[in-house]
């Protein structure tokens, strides 16, 4: 039964603790992230949701004063323990930023970035991952005439779309989106749920969200946070018909966050 | 209504006190031109200066600020930009760094006469060079590499931390996102700082006269060997520059037409350095373009 759930997990964290300086911003968190399924990360403000995720491409470890302990397993390896390559990590492991930030650069040179420091030189074979990627994201025909234009020429939902198709670019086999529709408009919003629903089949996708109807209209599973520690893991459905949490509860009728 | 009064007030100051720069700007600026224009002339600007006769130009002068302004920045640059990117980037805030602020900080408000002397002492008679152009421009280094490394850093530090995020989490290591994100951002900013740099070094006197000398030898122009002595690429020979030479015609000149050659000199240093600032900027603009695909 176990060696099932491990091949189905893309993250598997056990007992992940974690620290800035002395606030205890994660407590023991234990749970697994399944393949090409969308998990969305739920919560009140503060509650250790944009740090869980940044844990999982290591960049939590950008932070001054900052103790891990505990684990995540990803590729057979402990991410926490494990002296991590973090050129590997992150190039298998896509994240997404809050408000779209593309460099100030060509739409094309954006996408190509990747590839291009990862060693791709051929002209032939990045002009295929910047249409293949563009492509994916559904930003191919709205470009595709002015590939050389400066990204901040684009639209907030553009430039979101942009700057996944730029992650895409290094063959992730994860995607981590942080709050991705939060700086968007409703109708861009939309556009980028599809594109998620879409990507799942080929990416585990991980979203932290503080839009509860987004979680529940495109997740699998959900995992609901409050001060640090996991309150709840469950099938989206589930957690928002059925709660077993009586904090889960409150929080998804709204009585509190 | 109070509040109101405060704020015209306060307007009105600020517009006196811009009007009053600007006026002396303009009225210093005009000056120096209405003064010095009269005297250039394509002569003045191709012959040599003379010491006794009337009638000597500022060539080599005006040769030699630029070669050293050259030189300066080949050394400053990269050497500023360096630290600038190691001060916002790689050093961890602490004891140490706090030090090593504080010595720039020193640094840049050494008096230039100072650095002069500091330049005699070590790049003169400890190197036995003599007076040459590479002590002058090392000598310049010393007193420019404080503005540069605080203006570079400056730069790199008001990059988007988010454009620095963006790489590093598309598993771009730390160097390569300096090189290929930040450094382009902070282009503009560190070429302020370049173009700021240069005015101190085309204008310094002070620090130059114990350096590269009050004295130019006799200059082939058409000899380009570096390691000549007459060719004026030879980096081991004294030089005087424009700012040096306006103060040593106008201390212990001995020829007849002092003043005119001093308010000549002055209006070719003045509109240099206007021109250079020029050129620097449509040239950054252009390479700024280039790296962000702006319209």
């Amino acid at each position: 039964m176990t060696l099932v759930v491990q091949k189905k997990a893309a993250f598997a964290m056990e007992e992940l603790n974690l620290w800035y300086e002395r606030f205890h911003a994660l407590k023991d968190i234990s749970f697994q992230i399944n393949k090409n399924e969308v998990t969305a990360i739920i919560g009140p403000s503060g509650c250790g949701k944009s740090t869980f995720i940044k844990t999982l491409n290591l960049m939590a470890l950008r932070i001054p004063g900052v103790k891990m302990t505990g684990g995540i397993l990803f590729e057979n390896q402990n991410l926490v323990t494990d002296k991590t390559d973090l050129v590997h990590l992150r190039k298998k492991v896509g994240m997404i930023f809050q408000k779209g930030n593309p460099f100030p650069q060509s739409i094309y040179d954006n996408v190509a970035y990747g590839p291009r420091i990862h060693g791709i030189k051929k002209r032939c074979q990045l002009d295929e991952i910047v249409e293949e990627a563009l492509k994916r994201v559904a930003l191919w025909q709205e470009v595709k005439d002015r590939l050389k234009r400066n990204a901040f020429d684009l639209s907030g939902g553009q430039q979101q779309r942009l700057c996944i198709a730029r992650a895409i670019a290094t063959k992730p086999t994860c995607l981590l989106l942080d709050e991705p529709t939060s700086a968007l408009d409703p109708v861009s919003t939309k556009s980028i749920e599809e594109l998620v629903t879409e990507l799942k089949e080929n990416y585990t996708i991980v979203m932290v969200t503080h839009n509860m109807q987004q979680a529940a209209r495109i997740s699998d599973k959900t995992a609901f946070f409050l001060n640090g520690e996991v309150v709840e893991v469950n099938t989206t459905n589930k957690l928002f018909s059925n709660p077993e949490q009586k904090e889960t509860e409150d929080y998804i009728t709204g009585r509190f966050g | 209504m109070h509040a109101k009064v405060a704020d015209k007030i306060a307007t009105g100051i600020l517009y006196v006190v811009a009007f009053l720069f600007i006026t002396l700007l303009v009225s210093l600026f005009s000056y120096i031109l209405f003064q010095g224009v009269p005297y250039i002339s394509l002569d003045f600007l191709t012959s040599p200066s003379s010491t006794v006769q009337a009638g000597g130009g500022i060539r080599d002068q005006l040769f030699n600020s630029f070669y050293i302004l050259f030189i300066t920045m080949i050394i400053t640059v990269p050497l500023g930009v360096c630290g600038g990117i190691y001060m916002a980037e790689y050093a961890k805030p602490g004891k140490v760094t706090n030090a090593i602020r504080t010595c720039i900080e020193m640094l840049a408000s050494l008096p230039s006469i100072v650095v002069g002397m500091f330049g005699l002492l070590i790049f003169v008679n400890t190197t036995g060079w003599g007076y040459t152009i590479i002590g002058g421009a090392l000598a310049l280094t010393i007193f420019n590499i404080p503005v540069m490394v605080r203006v570079s850093e400056d730069a790199v530090r008001s990059v988007p931390q988010d454009q620095k995020e963006a790489s590093l989490a598309l598993g771009i290591t730390k160097w390569h996102t300096i090189k290929t994100v930040i450094l382009p951002a902070a282009f503009p900013g560190i070429l302020t700082g370049a173009i700021l740099a240069s005015g101190r070094i085309f204008g310094e006197a002070a620090a130059l006269l114990f350096t590269a000398g009050l004295s130019t030898p006799n200059l082939d122009y058409g000899n380009w060997n570096p390691f000549s002595a007459s060719s004026p690429l030879n980096i081991f020979r004294p030089a005087e520059t424009l700012a040096v030479h306006i103060w040593a015609v106008n201390t212990n000149g001995i020829m007849p037409d002092v003043q005119e050659i001093a308010a000549g000199s002055s209006a070719v240093l003045v509109l240099s350095v206007l021109l250079f600032n020029i050129i620097a900027r449509v040239t950054g603009k252009r390479i700024q373009k280039k790296l962000t695909a702006s319209k």
